[in-house]
């Protein structure tokens, strides 16, 4: 069985009186360690697609089993506790709490795990070192550039060892030396640390990155 | 996870600080109204159950004759009878500055010395006697017609000093009347009275009566306590024919009814309290909404990290409890201590102004639930809220 697994999958959303289909029977499969770049047109689904695999929205039909957990039969509770043992989101717009320090929204994630202050502190002190920010620890968002928010942002993702990492448009609000960093950065991650990632991307030099390429139009898989 | 509710009570500190002050001056209102209850409740409890008090049947404000007097010490279980008259009187420096003033007999102040201690008092001249069956501390307070003895709190109040004369004007007995100090009381009771001046009935007979016999209340020591209630029935039934008849109760069940003249004044300031409340629970509520809808991305953030509805759901009540419990456990301990350390007295007879712990007790629960109700509905709606919408939204 793949890592993560999209079986005839529909979504419709409900627009006053008229029902506008998002994805239209996609099925999908990835492999642990794979690093997947979700491409096509605005309107084509991807990030729909990405949404239902992290489990912070459900399919109209359909399944989606990730790491051996079919998504689709949990409660609201389940798929949060599931989602935080599962899944490191990654936002386009870094998403960071503003009152925090990066090493506080670091460890945001850890609050949900049996763990004292010292551990946690220490788990987030080294994936703020594994993104390069071990001197920024108690800088707030706003006194961090744009690239090193996004950087906060993964550690905050992958500091309680997700199985997959989502990434949404992750390079999209960054300039071209940023967002450099933030792909070599997942490309470690998938490397490395063997993280299996999703990434929806607009930009083609991103989607090089990964290792395969798989393209939405009108909520099917294009060829 | 409480971190979190400081943090975010921090993140607009003037907001959460102007919200904190008035749920603090809400609560202070309240438990200050309910003071005011407290020390109604209170003086009652000055009466005693064991000393009776007979007035004239039509009402407090009419006096007795002072032949009256004879007849009830007369009355089987009766062991002292005292005067007491209200004199109404104000100083004429300070006329808006009420103190209560009573003419009194020799008997009244040894019938309240279980309730009362003199403190200070004007010594007799060397080799003077004091005369017989008096109280050596009260000795001169006796033998001196225009002498006066006045509680601890009014004599620290107005700065006043043993041995000197104060002049209270008279409303009821025209004429500035000039009192001598020879005596000092102390309560043993918080609930007594110790802002009162007390001088003597037969100074006022014979300046401010023309010598007319009048009386306003008698109060009665029993020999017997336990009898009070047939002691009170054969009084009223001996002055039955009489004009004025009498009612005699108890001295407790006088103070309530002189309370109940207050008639409508404790729903009056019930219902005050609670329209504060109720408007600052509208200002907790609508702050918590305002401050949720400002933060409905990081909501969306935080569930998508794995917290749950319910942990939300918390987060959001917390942060409401706090402002509204901080507040209010200030706001009700403010009343409790400033208001009693202050010795604030409001009509100047009554004891001064006291808060029950009950009634800060009751504050801070007010507060709780301030706090639950006015963070239910941004609660709620933080809890319900569906990420792919908030972020959407957002971006």
């Amino acid at each position: 069985m793949a890592w993560v697994e999209v079986r005839e999958v529909h979504k419709q959303y409900q627009r006053e009186k008229q029902a506008i289909t998002v994805l239209d029977g996609l099925s999908l499969q990835i492999e642990e360690g794979e690093f997947v770049a979700l491409m096509g047109p605005s309107g084509s689904g991807k990030t729909t697609l990405l949404n239902l695999i992290g489990g912070i929205d459900s399919p109209t039909s359909g399944d989606i089993s990730v790491a051996g957990t079919n998504i689709a039969r949990l409660s609201g509770a389940e798929l949060a506790r599931w989602r935080s043992n599962t899944i490191g989101y990654i936002f386009q717009l870094y998403n960071l709490m503003p009152v925090l320090t990066a090493l506080q929204n670091v460890e945001l994630p850890l609050l949900l795990h049996k763990m004292n202050g010292a551990e946690r502190r220490k788990r987030a002190t080294f994936a703020l070192e594994l993104v390069g920010l071990g001197d920024r620890l108690g800088h707030y968002p706003r006194q961090l550039s744009g690239g090193q928010e996004q950087r906060v942002a993964i550690a905050r993702a992958l500091v309680s060892d997700p199985k997959v990492l989502l990434a949404d448009e992750p390079t999209g609000d960054l300039d071209r030396k940023s967002g450099e960093e933030v792909l070599q950065l997942l490309e470690r991650l998938n490397t490395e640390f063997k993280k299996t990632i999703v990434m929806v991307t607009h930009d083609p030099h991103a989607a090089e990155r990964a290792h395969r390429l798989v393209h939405l139009d009108k909520g099917v898989l294009s060829a | 996870m409480f971190h979190l509710v400081l943090v975010n009570l921090g993140r607009n500190p003037l907001r959460t600080l102007l919200t904190l002050a008035s749920v603090t001056l809400a609560l202070f209102l309240f438990c200050a109204l309910s003071g005011v209850l407290d020390t109604l409740q209170e003086s009652i409890k000055v009466g005693s159950e064991t000393r009776l008090v007979t007035r004239n049947k039509v009402s407090l404000i009419f006096p007795m004759p002072k032949s009256y007097m004879q007849r009830l010490q007369a009355v089987d279980g009766v062991k002292r009878v005292a005067i007491s008259n209200w004199f109404g009187g104000s100083d004429p420096a300070n006329p808006r500055d009420f103190f209560a003033q009573f003419a009194v007999d020799e008997n009244y102040i040894p019938i309240y010395s279980s309730d009362v201690d003199i403190v200070e008092w004007s010594q007799l001249p060397a080799g003077v006697p004091a005369p017989a069956g008096v109280d050596p501390k009260l000795a001169v307070f006796e033998t001196e017609q225009t002498a006066c003895v006045v509680g601890i709190k009014l004599m620290e109040k107005r700065g006043w000093k043993l041995g000197q004369q104060v002049t209270v004007r008279g409303t009821i007995y025209p004429g500035d009347w000039t009192f001598t100090i020879r005596g000092v009381y102390k309560a043993k009771k918080k609930s007594f009275d110790e802002s009162s001046l007390l001088f003597h009935f037969s100074y006022l007979e014979q300046k401010g009566m023309g010598g007319s016999g009048q009386v306003g209340i008698y109060v009665l020591q029993l020999a017997d306590p336990s009898r009070a209630s047939a002691v009170a029935s054969a009084i009223d039934g001996m002055f039955q024919t009489s004009a004025p008849s009498t009612r005699t109760e108890s001295e407790q069940a006088f103070q309530a009814g002189f309370v109940s003249m207050y008639g409508n004044l404790p729903f009056v300031l019930r219902l005050v309290g609670l329209a504060i409340v109720f408007s600052i629970l509208l200002i907790a509520a609508n702050t918590m909404m305002v401050s949720m809808r400002e933060r409905t991305s990081e909501f969306a953030v935080l569930k998508t990290l794995g917290f749950t509805d319910g942990a939300v759901f918390g987060m959001v009540v917390a942060e409401a409890a706090v402002i509204t419990v901080g507040g209010g456990t200030i706001g009700a301990l403010a009343a409790k201590f400033g208001i009693e350390k202050s010795g604030f007295n409001m009509l100047g007879f009554l004891p001064s102004m006291t808060v029950y712990w009950s009634t800060v007790f009751v504050g801070i629960g007010i507060a709780l639930v301030i706090g639950a109700v006015s963070g239910l509905i941004p609660a709620l709606q933080a809890s319900r809220l569906r990420i792919v919408d908030a972020l959407r939204r957002v971006e």
